[in-house]
């Protein structure tokens, strides 16, 4: 894709977001940060790609993403999540969950709070494997099984839950407010709702006799029962977590660890996926046929009758074509996001035409025109 | 010896630290040539050489253009890199693209206007002051340009002094003459090259004519150009300065006297070159004689002094990886031709292996070393520290891949070892189970058995419940299921299941000496349930016959306790009555 150019940073990047831009205006994102690993000096880094008011400009060979500033990063990135405008929050291999500041004015970052032994071993460190946010509440979870909730403005932790999961957990993103979702390296989905007191999840979901463990998992932004998940094996499940046990549609999209799954935020018929076996992919769904997808082989004909009671005037695209089931892969459209074969992509990050991806070849790669 | 000629233009830098070579723009370097070097082993076998060669000087390109980058940002090493692309850039056109007479020579002035970047400079600066005519650095600009044979820019801006020196126009106007009818091989046209020597042959007696005909004596700069222009060496060593090395010199005696060389006869105009251009008294310097070997077309020297010269392996294991794809180290000492790419790839490898983070790169290097590249992997690979589960799953994948299950094995028994030290019973269970180490599922089972004695309750429950065929890895994992299996009976109040269970776990004495007086305290409830005692008296006359033989056995125990072996005897006792009448009832 001509619109797709490497830029070589001297860091392996394990973590590329977006700066969230205002829901009102209509520009497109133009700010992302990065954080490192694997080095002795970790870092987060500031980009900009230039600030183009009107999406479509033909300015290509101005994208290069320049540096604005960066800071050092005590232990691997693991996760990284824009707290709000300014904040960042990351997760490290030292087991702490630090929040930065990002000063726009003078293109500095500071360190604003930082929970140093958040996660931890009795003899060793227990990286902290993710982060969410939803301001000012920051839930975190790692490699010691924990569960931590914290909030921005205060100094402990407001709830831990200790030994939520006998394996580490992999990742976590909100399903509700006050309900996550965790995914472990046993391969199950679990439910945890802050609203109960006990340290047990509400739901596990998993693929029976299967405990391929699971890297990643990402939430429909309109449908909050319908969630993704990818794991060691490649495989992308989308689950309905209502529906119980067993996920919906499995594909099989990469050919070795999927590290990361977005749907795309305004357009949630795309959906995004990178892998170790160095590949993004872009997934399309072909929700705007004639007929409706989930009369198309759907496997659950109860869904189909629930299905039919949406409302009144409800448009198809509110019946997810994600959960077509194993026929959906043939109306998938797969679009190879990447100009070749690189070494592993580690993360990627959307927001309206604008894609940003990582890799472990240390190189960032800016898309601008992803057709959504 | 080598290591001694450091001269300000020239370093190859002897002391430089491994710290600098990891700098972080030269991270890119190797970054980008990684990608390259993999693109390039994927080039198919099976074409003709004459399709691949536009290939090979395409990614011979590539790497240049990686070079160059680097160099824009990076001051300090700077000169090396600018020596490693002179001497690659020489080797593409000698070696790789390999062109014949006609084309070798334009090729060479391209190489050499590369290298010599600050003509333009001065040219700019020139141009850019009030009267370019009168700058003092004028005709050093145009006698450059004409010793590049960049002859249009020398007209133009002998133009300018044209336009001003009404006494001589005519002479301005022969010389623009001449300079615009040098014939310039095309390689694209029609005429051959013997056609274009004759060509070349009565431009080069008219500019003779010129000189014996004293046409530009009364103007010093002009003579001095067409001494130039009819190729006289004693001129062009005049301006030694101008020219600033020999291989510059080498080129523009080439133009102007020998235009349709051979590449075969490089060397000897080479050698002379050289000779002449240096002071006598000074040895030549790594830089001289690597080219100097370039010019004799001996590879093998070229790569051999580049290996002693640099302190990096970068260098001479891409170049003669890309020489050694064009087929060019097998004419010579054919069964080490492979091998010398082979050892240089794994030298630079092994190097990259060592930086905390360029490891990954190393992996694709030793993939594509056919011989030895495996070993080094296996070797290396074990040593790459594993601080987060993500990288160990990095490595592993990596070894996964290419189906080396020692070092799979060894990764997560180093996994599943931190996880049992931090008390992650979970994680380490799960680890030894993706070793498939019986031995350490059987460890940690006792570790979790241990702990259910202690507190009375598992832990983990998540875990053990959903392990699937993985349970089967050891016996003691094996029992560790089957028993929470057990309780979990027992708590729904499935009896008779649970009676089961329990038999088979204690006749498939997988259950650990240990917990057999768990299995039996466990046995007496049961042995008081109607469900057990009525409905399936075989059951309990099973367990009966075998807690006896436990009863009798742990009564040579020492650490028995009597009040629970005097309880089993009353239950067993009491049982063994009912189920007596029961059988008999039942067979009569």
């Amino acid at each position: 894709m001509e619109s797709t150019n490497a830029k070589y940073v001297s860091q392996k990047i394990s973590k590329t977001r977006w700066r969230p831009v205002s829901s009102s205006a209509l520009q497109q994102p133009h700010i992302f940060a990065t954080g490192s690993w694997d080095n002795e000096d970790n870092k987060i880094s500031i980009w900009s790609i230039g600030d183009h008011g009107l999406p479509g400009m033909e300015d290509e060979l101005e994208g290069d993403p320049q540096l604005l500033c960066e800071y050092r990063h005590d232990g691997d990135v693991l996760d990284l999540q824009f707290l709000d405008q300014d904040r960042i929050v990351t997760a490290s291999s030292t087991g702490a969950v630090t929040i930065f500041h990002h000063h726009q004015n003078s293109q500095t970052i500071s360190v604003a709070r930082q929970w140093a032994r958040a996660h931890r071993n009795p003899c060793d460190n227990a990286p902290c494997t993710g982060v969410v946010c939803n301001s000012p509440e920051i839930v975190t979870v790692g490699e010691d099984g924990r569960i931590i909730l914290f909030r921005a403005d205060q100094e402990g932790a407001v709830r831990i839950i200790e030994n939520a999961d006998s394996n580490s957990i992999h990742a976590v993103t909100f399903l509700r407010t006050t309900e996550i979702l965790t995914v472990n390296s046993i391969g199950q989905l679990k439910l945890w709702d802050f609203r109960q007191q006990s340290s047990s999840p509400s739901q596990i979901l998993s693929l029976t006799g299967d405990r391929v463990p699971l890297h990643c998992v990402a939430r429909h932004p309109n449908q909050q029962h319908i969630v993704a998940t990818g794991g060691q094996d490649g495989m992308l499940c989308v689950w309905d977590v209502r529906q119980g046990n067993t996920p919906f549609s499995l594909i099989e999209a990469h050919s070795a660890e999927m590290w990361e799954v977005h749907f795309h935020p305004t357009n949630p018929d795309h959906l995004f996926t990178c892998s170790e076996d160095g590949s993004l992919l872009h997934w399309e769904t072909a929700s705007h046929s004639d007929m409706p997808s989930f009369l198309q082989g759907g496997r659950n004909n109860s869904m189909i009758s629930r299905s039919a009671m949406a409302p009144a005037g409800g448009n198809q695209s509110l019946i997810s074509a994600w959960l077509a089931g194993d026929s959906g892969k043939g109306r998938l459209e797969t679009t190879h996001m990447l100009p070749s074969q690189t070494l592993s992509v580690n993360s990627l990050d959307v927001l309206g035409q604008c894609l940003v991806c990582g890799t472990d070849e240390e190189a960032i790669f800016v898309n601008r025109q992803v057709p959504v | 010896p080598f290591l001694h000629a450091l001269t300000p233009t020239f370093l190859f830098v002897s002391q430089v630290k491994d710290e600098d070579i990891y700098s972080p723009i030269l991270r890119k370097l190797f970054n980008e040539s990684h990608h390259i070097f993999v693109g390039l082993q994927t080039i198919r076998e099976d074409l003709p050489s004459k399709n691949k060669k536009p290939q090979f000087v395409s990614i011979s390109k590539s790497y240049r253009s990686v070079i160059r980058a680097c160099m824009e940002e990076l001051q300090q090493v700077v000169s090396i890199l600018l020596a490693i692309e002179l001497i690659w850039n020489l080797c593409e056109v000698l070696f790789i693209d390999a062109v014949p007479a006609g084309s070798l020579l334009l090729h060479l002035l391209d190489w050499v206007r590369l290298h010599k970047a600050d003509v333009d400079e001065k040219a700019r600066e020139v141009l850019q002051s009030e009267s370019p005519v009168e700058h003092h650095g004028y005709w050093d600009v145009v006698v450059s340009y004409v010793l590049q044979g960049r002859l249009e820019e020398a007209r133009q801006m002998l133009a300018k002094q044209a336009a001003q020196q009404y006494a001589d126009k005519n002479m301005y106007k022969l010389m623009d003459n001449l300079l615009s009818k040098m014939p310039v091989y095309n390689p694209g046209s029609i005429h051959t090259l013997t056609e274009f020597d004759v060509k070349w042959r009565h431009w080069h007696e008219e500019v003779d004519r010129c000189l014996q005909d004293k046409s530009f004596a009364s103007n010093v700069h002009l003579e001095l150009i067409c001494k130039i222009l009819v190729g006289d060496e004693d001129t062009l060593l005049e301006h030694k300065e101008l020219l600033s090395t020999w291989y510059h010199f080498l080129v523009t005696r080439l133009l102007f006297a020998h235009p349709t060389i051979k590449p075969t006869e490089l060397h000897y105009y080479a050698q002379s070159c050289m000779a002449m251009f240096l002071d006598s008294r000074s040895a030549p310097e790594t830089l001289d004689s690597i080219l100097l070997a370039a010019f004799d077309f001996d590879i093998h020297q070229v790569i051999k002094d580049c290996s002693i010269a640099l302190n990096n392996w970068w260098f001479v294991a891409h170049l003669t990886d890309l020489l050694d794809h064009c087929k060019l180290l097998q004419s010579h000492n054919l069964h080490f031709g492979s091998n010398l790419r082979e050892f240089l790839l794994l030298e630079y490898a092994s190097g990259l292996f060592n930086h905390h983070s360029l490891w990954q790169l190393a992996v694709d290097y030793f993939d594509h070393c056919p011989e030895f590249g495996r070993v080094y992997l296996e070797l290396h690979i074990e040593r790459v520290p594993l601080d987060t589960e993500r990288k160990a799953l990095k490595v592993l994948r990596i070894c996964e891949q290419r189906q080396m299950p020692e070092q799979v094995r060894s990764i997560c028994k180093i996994m599943a070892k931190r996880a049992l030290r931090n008390n992650r019973l979970g994680s380490a269970l799960s680890w030894s189970i993706r070793a498939k180490d019986a031995a350490f599922a059987t460890l940690i089972s006792e570790r979790f058995l241990q702990d259910y004695c202690t507190r009375g309750t598992f832990s983990d429950l998540d875990l053990i419940d959903n392990l699937g065929p993985a349970m089967l890895l050891s016996d003691r994992l094996t029992f560790l299921v089957k028993y929470h299996e057990f309780h979990k009976l027992y708590g729904e109040k499935c009896f008779t299941e649970a009676a089961k269970l329990l038999l088979s776990l204690i006749t498939a004495k997988i259950a650990p000496r240990s917990f057999w007086m768990t299995l039996l305290t466990d046995a007496l409830p049961l042995l008081e349930q109607k469900e057990v005692s009525q409905t399936h008296p075989h059951l309990s006359l099973g367990l009966y016959d075998l807690t006896v033989i436990c009863v009798f056995w742990s009564f040579q125990e020492e650490d028995i306790e009597l009040t629970k072996v005097e309880l089993l005897r009353l239950a067993l006792a009491r049982n063994l009555a009912k189920a007596i009448v029961k059988e008999g009832t039942v067979d009569a």
